[in-house]
């Protein structure tokens, strides 16, 4: 067996050829060729591992470190808002809306439930918030990332009273919902929790 | 090219379709799949793919490093750190690198030997070799500029001294020093310059080893036996041969390099650069990496002036001679071809050249003995002695050689020759053992260590948790009143044992300073478990103040960045003794054994329970040493249980593969030899 193999492939006949597994078949004993291919797997099935196991760290490395994810949590004091008044925090790197939301907004968001079935993103006012004068959202835009505009009583915030963003004409009610616009989505309401009546944790 | 072209004759149209325009496929064919390589290649024509297969690593981990590192004087020390500790998978990445330059230089360095002993640097494969040694030219700024980044003590003394070797030029060489700094002295801008170039130049050396490789393909490898390949007997293709030989070699070379990753990371470092970078402390012994040691000690070889002899009169100065000496042994290697005009290759046939090969190998070992100890006494001679022969091996005997040599008879053919093997390799592997890095640094003066089995050293060692509970008591109760422990958060603590909550608790009791808030001010806050350590002192100045004018230094790296390591701090901290009777101790100092010039600051810092340790354990002096030891060495190395798991794990998968593959060799080529 050897020596057939030899005289065929090693031994400098065949040279010129390719000597590459699928030609060996042609070449040389099937018995042979058989093992050669699957030594040939093996070794490609291993450097493949290798290779998606060095990958991995590559790319996790990438993703957010220890130190990162160790801040996902801020508190904030709420009690000095007054209704009417929105503060900006930020929160893993972007704003989070914090508004007191007067009677007449949430008068108009209640005015909103009563047609949510004609929402892009049908919720409830009651869904978005644990404290009906306090809203809070993620203060970007579910479109395309912009922060819309809205936290001070000089910006510009839509026909609906709650934010519109500059960037491509998307407006949000009182409650954070889109109306109108581009975005798909309301604003997200970030996890939050009271820990105490004037302290917020979110995260 | 023009004109009409034959359809490529491969199988898959895809591939065809490709082809036919531009036609990489016929390419790889060509060039490494029916590629005729002499069939007698030994394992050192492996060092070619290896040295490749390491420059590919070190470009994408440096990449992936990049994205995380921050090329400030004020933030990359940290940021180092940071990748390290938090950086998802940071810690295998930077010692991958980190060990990557060593392996790199090691696989060069043999790539080069090997040359040298087969005389692969001949007509007509000179510019391959000059091309090549141009590759080492970049390699060594790539990797003198990389060793700055982390910005520790070696970094900052490695930029300082090197980049004064251009002051030694007349004229013009502060100027051009300055320019080389952007200022003043190696400070911020450098360290941004440093980092741009270093990297921007793996791509330009990428560059290069593809007109290395363009240039190899021209008139294809040499051989051990030196001489032409006469046919298609004479040779193989390279795939499969050459590609499952490579393969097997690459994984073996890769075990190794996997060794010092996962188990001795620092083993090719110096404790120094654990030490953030202080322009106003040089380090008593600043050593280069290994992999410039030979160069190191030429530089110093050269101590005296050239002039007239008895006269004023000097032509070079000493330290101008050093630089031109160091840069002309790299030189040098460009003209080779030309200094050695022995028509014949290979040392094999040359008896003379291989006694002279075997004495460049001995004085390069010597040159890096003399380069890694400190320049007194026989080491001088040595250095001097091993400078001279490595001048005189190419000026010298080269050219002598090239003259008078009488060559043995060389074989008709590689097909005819018979094919012995084993004793070269052996003898430059054994070399290569023999020369494992000398410790570079000398011991401190004082008394011996103590030594300890640690249990988290060895293969499979892991931290004691009670040991690091006690230990981060003991830190917390005696050693914080000074010592910071800055790179470590309150929440690393879980890995000592703690739960979610205790860590909680633990951070509550510290308040820090946080703000501005809506009015603008600081105000202080209890710590959570994302905030760092808190330090006993404002910054280092106060630290000073209240120290008697000694800084206590951080303690997050302290077991790394010490000689000796968990043991020297270990005897440090038991080492507390009476002043003999004739030793003159400072007011407010203290004797200690271990410690440099035996006069340190910091009184005996641990006393007969001076904790009460919540298991129970009976706090001696001992006791609490080995506690604190432990406590900092994790502080120091937090992932080291992940790292020794990951390395079994990859161990275990190189052996099986490497095995696989030599058996696929062993197969493949019985028919061949």
């Amino acid at each position: 067996m050897s020596g057939n193999h030899g005289e065929c492939c090693g031994g400098g006949q065949c040279h010129g050829e390719t000597p590459a597994p699928k030609t060996d078949g042609q070449c040389c004993g099937g018995d042979e060729a058989s093992r050669r291919d699957f030594i040939y797997l093996a070794g490609a099935g291993m450097g493949a591992v290798g290779a998606a196991a060095v990958a991995w760290p590559l790319i996790n490395s990438m993703n957010p470190a220890a130190d990162t994810l160790a801040l996902a949590t801020i508190e904030v004091d709420v009690s000095k808002i007054e209704a009417g008044q929105a503060i900006t925090v930020m929160w893993r790197g972007a704003p989070v809306f914090i508004r007191r939301r007067t009677a007449d907004e949430i008068a108009k968001a209640k005015e909103v439930d009563a047609q949510v079935e004609t929402l892009r993103d049908k919720q409830l006012d009651a869904d978005r918030v644990k404290k009906d004068d306090l809203l809070i959202v993620k203060g970007v835009c579910t479109h395309l990332g912009c922060v819309p505009q809205g936290q001070k009583p000089t910006d510009m915030r839509g026909e609906w009273g709650g934010w519109f963003c500059p960037c491509h004409g998307s407006a949000y009610d009182t409650s954070g919902r889109i109306m109108a616009g581009p975005a798909p989505t309301n604003l997200e309401v970030p996890p939050y929790s009271f820990i105490s009546d004037t302290i917020v944790r979110i995260g | 090219m023009s004109g009409p072209r034959p359809a490529p004759g491969f199988k898959n149209p895809i591939v065809n379709w490709i082809d036919y325009r531009l036609p990489l496929f016929t390419m790889m064919s060509k060039e490494y799949g029916q590629f005729p390589m002499p069939k007698n290649l030994n394992y050192f024509w492996n060092f070619g793919a290896i040295a490749m297969f390491m420059l590919v690593t070190m470009i994408v981990t440096g990449i992936v490093l990049a994205m995380n590192y921050t090329p400030h004087a004020a933030m990359a020390f940290d940021s180092v750190e940071r990748i390290t500790r938090d950086v998802n998978s940071g810690w295998l990445l930077r010692n991958l690198h980190m060990n990557g330059a060593s392996f790199f230089f090691i696989a060069v360095y043999i790539h080069i030997f090997r040359g040298l002993y087969y005389g692969s640097y001949k007509q007509p494969r000179e510019l391959l070799w000059m091309l090549g040694v141009l590759i080492l030219l970049l390699m060594m700024a790539t990797a003198f500029m990389g060793y700055v980044l982390p910005w520790g003590q070696m970094s900052f003394w490695g930029a300082t001294v090197i980049t004064n070797f251009f002051t030694a030029i007349p004229l013009v060489g502060d100027s051009i020093t300055t320019w080389l700094w952007g200022g003043f002295a190696v400070d911020n801008p450098t360290l941004n310059r440093f980092f741009a170039l270093h990297y921007l130049m793996p791509f330009v050396i990428a560059a290069v080893v593809v007109l290395h490789i363009a240039a190899l393909h021209i008139h294809g490898s040499n051989n051990p036996l030196g001489i032409d390949p006469k046919g298609p007997q004479d040779t193989v293709p390279f795939n499969p041969y050459y590609t499952v030989k490579d393969v097997f070699g690459l994984l073996v070379f890769v075990a190794i390099y996997a060794v010092f990753v996962f188990w001795m990371p620092d083993a090719l470092g110096h404790p120094d650069n654990y030490i953030p970078a202080d322009p106003l402390v040089t380090p008593p012994h600043i050593v280069p990496e290994w992999y410039f040691l030979p160069f190191y000690a030429i530089l110093r070889a050269v101590t005296f002036d050239i002039g007239i002899p008895g006269t004023d009169v000097v032509f070079i100065t000493a330290k101008l001679g050093g630089v031109i000496a160091m840069f002309g042994a790299v030189a040098l290697l460009f003209v080779l071809p030309w200094l050695d005009t022995h028509p014949v290759r290979s040392a094999r046939f040359r008896p003379l050249y291989r006694l002279a090969f075997w004495g460049l190998v001995l004085a390069c070992f010597a040159l890096g003995y003399a380069g890694a100890h400190p320049p007194e006494g026989i080491n001088v001679i040595i250095g001097q002695v091993a400078t001279v022969y490595y001048f005189a091996f190419f000026l010298v005997i080269l050219p002598l050689l090239s003259r008078i040599e009488k060559a043995k008879p060389l074989p008709a053919s590689i097909a005819d020759a018979v094919l012995s093997k084993g004793s070269c390799c052996a003898a430059l592997v054994l070399a290569l053992v023999l020369a494992a890095p000398a410790p570079a640094q000398a011991a401190e003066s004082g008394a011996p260590l103590v030594h300890r089995v640690w249990p988290h050293q060895g293969v499979t060692g892991t931290f004691d948790r009670a040991a690091l509970q006690r230990g981060f008591q003991v830190y917390k109760e005696v050693c914080s009143s000074c010592h910071s422990l800055k790179h470590l958060s309150y929440r690393n603590l879980t890995a000592l044992g703690f739960s979610a909550d205790e860590v909680k608790a633990i951070a509550s009791n510290y308040t820090v300073m946080d703000g501005p808030n809506d009015e603008g001010e600081m105000f202080e806050r209890p710590a959570l478990p994302s905030d760092r350590f808190k330090s006993p002192f404002a910054n280092a100045n106060a630290a000073r103040a209240a120290n008697n004018g000694a800084l206590p230094p951080d303690l997050s790296l302290i077991v790394k960045a010490r000689a000796g390591h968990e043991d020297y701090i270990y005897s440090l901290l038991i080492g507390y003794e009476e002043a003999p009777a004739d030793f003159t101790l400072n007011p407010g100092m203290s004797y200690n054994t271990v410690f440099p010039g035996h006069q340190i600051a910091m009184a005996a810092p641990l006393n007969p329970d001076g904790v009460s340790y919540a298991d129970g354990t009976k706090a001696s002096v001992d006791q609490m040493a080995q506690d604190v030891v432990q406590f900092l060495a994790w502080a120091g190395d937090p992932h080291l249980e992940e790292r020794k798991r990951t390395g079994l794990a990859v161990m275990i998968f190189l052996v099986i593969f490497a095995g696989l593959m030599y058996a696929a060799k062993k197969k493949m080529w019985k028919d061949v030899h």
